[in-house]
């Protein structure tokens, strides 16, 4: 089955042969000036891994400084620098890139289409998105003003005002953190302009809204969410410079401006952000468990529904982030209520999930490995986030490191795991090869020992009282031994990082070839060559299920007689 | 490029004295000097559950272990260790949300874990799929509804909390403090006193017989702070512009360690912060002790001209003589554990080291370096040690 | 392998114009941006320290937002114009349209300089002054945005490289205009009228 050319267009390979000679300046142009969504879509991708590298090593110096306290490996003002740009990396330049680099080359593919909606505004997002990210970096040569060397952002991820304002944050590096977050926040904003236009206007013949893969489905709610989040920051960060450097007042409390008012638009920002990082890997998970279970995804439409309920429910939810502030008891009830109703539609995921799993028969490849281990760690920490929720409680675990333990385990454990399943799942349609199996089964185990130790033990630590954000503790704390596993972990992570980095160069070249078709999976793009030409289809697909390539393959039995 | 910072050395012992001065409110009862030994045995015993939590198990057992050294003020601050009366309700309203997530993750995890082993697939089994299941509205609707239930009494649950924590009728001989959080140090006022002081607050302790909570009134003279001793209360922000209230009323006296929970700048980490819960008599003598002015002691007159006449008087306030408001009120220094929001030990060595150089303790603090000789330094800090 | 089964019977097949998602799109996120100053600017309202306050400064510009709203009704006639392939008509009523953006944003910037050199009222002044340059110059930038775009599809008209088959990217263009002039009323109703 699997090396079958299936009878949906892209059998037919239309694209002109492409001279063999070609030098490396063509070679660069090519991909500087390409507008295809496929490229766009690995530059994305390899742009992510990239910074994935050197947020990690940024992780990893902060964990050597809090391996034994009193540690003297960096100073107070690099520390600070550190955290700050591992956040902000790895959620701006991580995190929302690689899942809209995802988004880019699987969305035109699984709905049929030949591109998306605006190719050229495509490049352009990228390539600004890409320069919002080099504007960051930058901090450290320009932070000072070119005299006096690199002095990067150092106030928070969540940049809390008046710290931000001129008088406590001398020098640029903050007027990097928000300029580069404006740029970037641009591009953003662009891809989900594009990818609302492409779903809604570029799906082929019988691909209803009720028939598009439920990547596709998330990466819409996404987008949509995206326009109402990145937005709001991108306006608190003009108001954050029109005070540094107008003179502006927006936050200056000596002229009678508010600190509280940062703290809510970051977190009417920051919150629905954490869902927009979320929801394309529960797309990412709801692809890969049914064809690892050979099963139909169960209750695609209550996926749907659940999925847009998150995101709605998400955007008023932001003040659990503030229950410490000083709110009325009203206010802070309020938020409770809002925030424990998101474990609701969650819940209605996570069973499905499961449910689709029952009964299948399940295929332990990579992909699905890395799947697995994201129910199990996404059920925890959203138990841990509803624990949070707890208003009381949380003004005990508030800026603790059980915050911090709460969202490693989405952001790594859910985000990174489900990103490294859908590397190993679609890395074959990408380029045509397999990722070694047994490298990858090194890569699964020793990320999830890693992760394990790091992160579960982060718990604790926050339970005996450690705040975040500092850089050495008194050595009576109890939180020695602790911190020190925590370290380790990180490092194991650390070499399974760069397993995982050997894997997919040595793959690329010397990898099984991978055939169309290698999962013997249902939706659109197995249908095509692997790489995919540059057009995609040959002719336009027409589909009448949810699941093309499961019709086409089990032609007495298609779906289409059930939906 | 920065110089090179050597951040002093590290505070070993929780809790330190002035060498000259026996503290009248450290009650050797419950405030046994914490020796490693406590320590060890703590992460024996966490070591030991989160072996069982590796195999599996919920957090439960190792946090009901945790409740069992709480009996007092501990080196560690765990917030599973309360000792006054609003952590105590946030310890029992955790350990309930903990069952609850608990049997969550038991029963979804379970479900998922039989899930992956009961239906993996198998060598023997034949190449045919499985039976295709789309779904199903009843099954659907079962595990929505289950779920709001439960949100419904985690939220009527939480929501009494709240309520009984933050608007809690005051009493009328509540103690009154200002708690004012500096870049990168705490000042406390007791407006009803007369009293200023730093880093380190002082209350009585609460008895049945004698209940007599402390209001803390947070104010922030530059960016956000916020006062957090896991022991006795959550951590409520200090934020300019933005008054906010909070309360303790602590059951046993002694020692009890907290910090500034709220990321605000360089020495962010290095905001540390300790109460004092005295006996009703221990407190009344502080109190005495702290109303008094600065002692004059002719015997370092020198060290005192040389704070009077430099600009230490810009900054510190010695009541009597000096005025300055933009560091700590030194008028009793010297019944003071530590220094620089426990930076360093109150003892002249760390004095000497702290006026010659702030940074060697606290690279980046907002006191600077007064460029004085040795010997001057010497005097000043003989005529220091005499701020009882 | 066996081509695709009977299959059931396809119905029509119709999908929205990607401009019109795109632009609306855009427009949605806009609002993002315009309801954060908005909420800044009204949690701002009476809380500075110290004068001007909007009450001693602030003059209703009544002949601007007449203007800037008759223009949405003009470009309304043009995008008429051109489904028809009436181009002169359209051409007219299009420089209309900008005539009357160019005149807001004439009146604003002499509102401005009133406020600057009279009234002394800037951005560092006080609240009021950073919050009402700030909401009040994001519209403007976007009216001039908006001119810029009315200025280069006149420039295409008038150099006759628009026909009827330009109808729908013209008529996409004029939505985002007619944004612009509906956040004019939010922008105005809140600093002009419950602000002052
Ligand atoms: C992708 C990222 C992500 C996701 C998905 C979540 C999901 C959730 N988060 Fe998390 N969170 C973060 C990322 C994320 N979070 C980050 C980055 C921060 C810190 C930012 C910072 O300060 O720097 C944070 C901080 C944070 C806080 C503030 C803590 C503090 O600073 O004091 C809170 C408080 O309520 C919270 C709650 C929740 C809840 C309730 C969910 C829910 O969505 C979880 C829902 C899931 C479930 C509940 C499990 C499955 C459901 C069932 C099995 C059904 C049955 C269950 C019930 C009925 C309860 N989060
Ligand atoms: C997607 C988001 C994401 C991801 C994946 C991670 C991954 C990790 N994070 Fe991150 N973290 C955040 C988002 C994320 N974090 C955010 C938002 C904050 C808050 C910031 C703030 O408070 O402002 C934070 C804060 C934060 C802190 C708290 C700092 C503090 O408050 O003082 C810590 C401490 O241990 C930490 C550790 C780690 C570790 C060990 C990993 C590991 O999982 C990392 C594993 C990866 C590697 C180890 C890479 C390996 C690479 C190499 C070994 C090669 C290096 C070589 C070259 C560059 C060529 N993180
Ligand atoms: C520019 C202001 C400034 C000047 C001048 C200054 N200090 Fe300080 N001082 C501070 C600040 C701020 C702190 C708190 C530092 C911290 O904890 O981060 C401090 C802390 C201290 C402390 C520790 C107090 C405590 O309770 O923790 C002592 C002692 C001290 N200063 C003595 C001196 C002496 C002696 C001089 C003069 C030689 C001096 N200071 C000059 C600002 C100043
Ligand atoms: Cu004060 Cu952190
Ligand atoms: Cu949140």
């Amino acid at each position: 089955m699997a090396d079958q050319t299936l009878p949906i267009g892209g059998s037919l390979d239309i694209t002109p042969e492409r001279s063999e000679r070609q030098t490396l300046l063509e070679w660069l142009q090519a991909w500087v000036v390409t507008v295809d969504h496929k490229r766009l879509g690995i530059l994305y991708v390899v742009y992510s891994i990239f910074f994935l590298l050197v947020a990690g090593a940024e992780a990893l110096c902060i964990r050597i400084q809090l391996m034994i306290p009193n540690n003297h490996f960096v100073s107070p003002e690099t520390y600070n620098e550190l955290f700050t740009m591992h956040g902000t990396t790895m959620v701006f330049l991580v995190g929302m890139p690689i899942l809209f680099g995802f988004g880019n080359y699987l969305v035109p593919l699984m709905i049929g289409a030949r591109d998306m909606a605006f190719p050229r505004l495509n490049a352009f997002s990228f390539w600004l998105t890409a320069f919002g990210g080099l504007l960051l970096y930058y901090s450290f040569i320009g932070g000072f003003g070119l005299y006096g060397m690199g002095a990067a952002p150092d106030v928070g991820w969540f940049a809390y005002a008046p710290l931000t304002t001129k008088p406590f944050s001398v020098g640029h590096a903050t007027d990097y953190w928000a300029l580069a977050l404006i740029v970037s926040g641009f591009g953003t904003l662009g891809t989900a302009i594009n990818i609302i236009a492409t779903t809604l206007s570029m799906r082929c013949k019988g691909m209803t809204l009720l028939r598009m893969p439920l990547f596709v489905w998330l990466m819409l709610v996404v987008s949509a969410l995206t326009l109402i989040t990145i937005t709001p920051l991108t306006a608190a960060q003009v108001m954050l410079l029109i005070d540094r450097y107008l003179g502006g007042h927006f936050f200056d409390a000596q002229a009678g401006g508010s600190a509280i008012i940062w703290i809510h638009f970051f977190w009417i920002f920051g919150h629905p952000e954490v869902y927009v990082l979320v929801l394309p890997v529960f797309g990412v998970a709801s692809e890969i468990i049914p064809v690892f279970s050979r099963k139909a995804i169960f209750g695609y439409p209550a996926m749907v529904a659940a999925s847009a309920g998150i995101a709605f429910v998400s955007l008023g939810v932001w003040a659990h982030h503030m229950f410490t502030v000083g709110m009325t008891s009203v206010g802070n009830t309020f938020f409770v209520l809002s925030t424990m109703l998101v474990g609701i539609p969650t819940g209605i995921k996570i069973f499905n999930w499961l449910a689709t799993i029952w009964g299948g028969k399940v295929q332990f490849r990579v992909p699905m490995m890395f799947c697995v281990a994201f129910l199990f760690q996404f059920l925890i920490a959203g138990l841990t986030g509803i624990m949070l929720s707890v208003a009381p409680w949380d003004w005990q675990l508030h800026n603790s490191y059980f915050v911090i333990a709460h969202f490693h385990y989405v952001l790594v454990g859910a985000i990174i795991f489900n990103i490294f399943a859908a590397i190993y799942y679609w890395f074959p349609k990408v380029t045509g090869k397999m990722l070694s199996e047994t490298l990858g089964k090194w890569h699964f185990w020793l990320f999830f020992i890693g992760f394990h130790m790091t992160f579960d033990t982060m718990h604790f630590v926050g339970l005996l009282g450690m705040p975040r954000s500092i850089y050495t503790y008194e050595a009576n704390r109890g939180w020695n031994h602790l911190n020190m596993i925590v370290s380790i972990g990180a490092f194991i992570q650390g070499i399974a990082v760069l397993v995982f980095a050997f894997n997919m160069m040595h793959s690329l070249r010397k990898g099984k070839e991978a055939g169309n078709d290698p999962w013997d999976a249902w939706t659109l793009e197995w249908s095509t060559p692997s790489p995919p030409p540059e057009y995609n289809f040959a002719t336009d697909p027409e589909v009448y299920s949810r699941r093309p390539l499961w019709d086409i393959k089990h032609p007495d039995d298609p779906d289409w007689k059930y939906e | 490029m920065r110089p090179a910072h050597n951040y002093g050395h590290p505070i070993e012992t929780g809790v330190p004295r002035p060498p000259h001065e026996p503290m009248p409110w450290v009650d050797p009862a419950t405030n046994q000097t914490p020796s490693t030994n406590i320590d060890t045995k703590q992460m024996k015993s966490i070591f030991r559950e989160y072996g069982a939590r590796a195999a599996g198990l919920s957090l439960l057992p190792v946090l009901l272990a945790a409740r069992s050294w709480a009996d007092g003020p501990q080196t560690t601050p765990s917030i599973f260790a309360p000792a006054s009366t609003p952590a105590n309700s946030i310890f029992g309203l955790s350990m309930f949300v903990l069952g609850i997530t608990g049997a969550i993750f038991v029963v979804v995890g379970g479900l998922l874990a039989y899930a992956i082993i009961r239906y993996r697939a198998k060598s023997s089994d034949d190449a045919s799929e499985p039976p295709q299941i789309y779904g199903s509205v009843q099954v659907e609707l079962a595990w929505t509804v289950v779920p709001i239930l439960i949100v419904v009494v985690l939220f009527l649950t939480t929501a009494r909390i709240i309520f009984a924590i933050q608007d809690a009728p005051k009493p009328k001989d509540a103690l009154d403090v200002t708690v004012v959080g500096h870049q990168f140090w705490w000042e406390f006022r007791y407006p009803t006193l007369g009293i200023v002081t730093a880093n380190e607050l002082h209350v009585p302790v609460s008895t049945p017989q004698d209940p007599e909570p402390t209001y803390l009134h947070l104010l922030s003279a530059d960016v956000d702070h916020s006062f957090w001793v896991p022991q006795l209360a959550g951590k409520t922000d200090l934020i300019p512009n933005h008054p906010n209230e909070t309360w303790i009323e602590p059951q046993h006296t002694g020692l009890y360690y907290g910090q500034c929970a709220q990321f605000c700048g360089v020495e962010h980490a290095k905001m540390l912060l300790r109460v004092y819960v005295d006996t009703p008599e221990q407190f009344a003598e502080w109190v005495k002790d702290q109303q008094q002015p600065g002692v004059q002691d002719p015997q370092v007159a020198a060290g005192r001209q040389i704070f009077e006449t430099h600009a230490c008087t810009n900054c510190h306030t010695i009541k009597g003589t000096a005025a300055g408001t933009f560091g700590p009120d030194l008028t009793h220094l010297a019944s003071r554990a530590t220094i620089a929001a426990g930076a360093a030990m109150n003892t002249p060595a760390d004095l000497h080291e702290w006026i010659k150089d702030p940074d060697h303790y606290k690279p980046g603090c907002l006191m600077p370096a007064m460029q004085l000789s040795d010997q001057e330094i010497d005097q000043l800090v003989a005529y220091l040690e005499t701020l009882h | 392998m066996s081509a695709i089964p009977v299959t059931p019977v396809t119905q029509e097949w119709t999908l929205p114009s990607r401009g019109r998602v795109g632009m609306l799109s855009l427009i949605i996120g806009e609002c993002g941006i315009f309801t954060i100053f908005v909420v800044a600017y009204i949690y701002y309202i009476g809380k500075s320290l110290s004068g001007p306050t909007p009450q001693q400064v602030l003059d209703i510009p009544l002949f601007n937002t007449i203007c800037l709203l008759s223009s949405s009704v003009t470009i309304w006639l043009a995008e008429r114009q051109i489904e028809r392939g009436k181009i002169k008509a359209f051409a007219a009523l299009w420089a209309l349209t900008m005539g009357l953006g160019i005149e807001f944003i004439i009146g604003t910037a002499l509102e401005w300089h009133k406020l600057i050199y009279l009234d002394g009222l800037t951005v560092r002044t006080n609240l009021f002054g950073t919050t009402f340059y700030a909401l009040v110059g994001l519209h403007a930038t976007h009216v001039v945005i908006g001119l810029i775009g009315l200025g280069l599809i006149l420039l295409f008209t008038l150099t006759g490289h628009v026909s009827e088959q330009h109808t729908e990217r013209i008529q996409v263009f004029a939505l985002y205009w007619h944004f612009v002039d509906a956040v004019w009323v939010v922008v105005f109703t809140v600093v002009y009228i419950v602000g002052r």
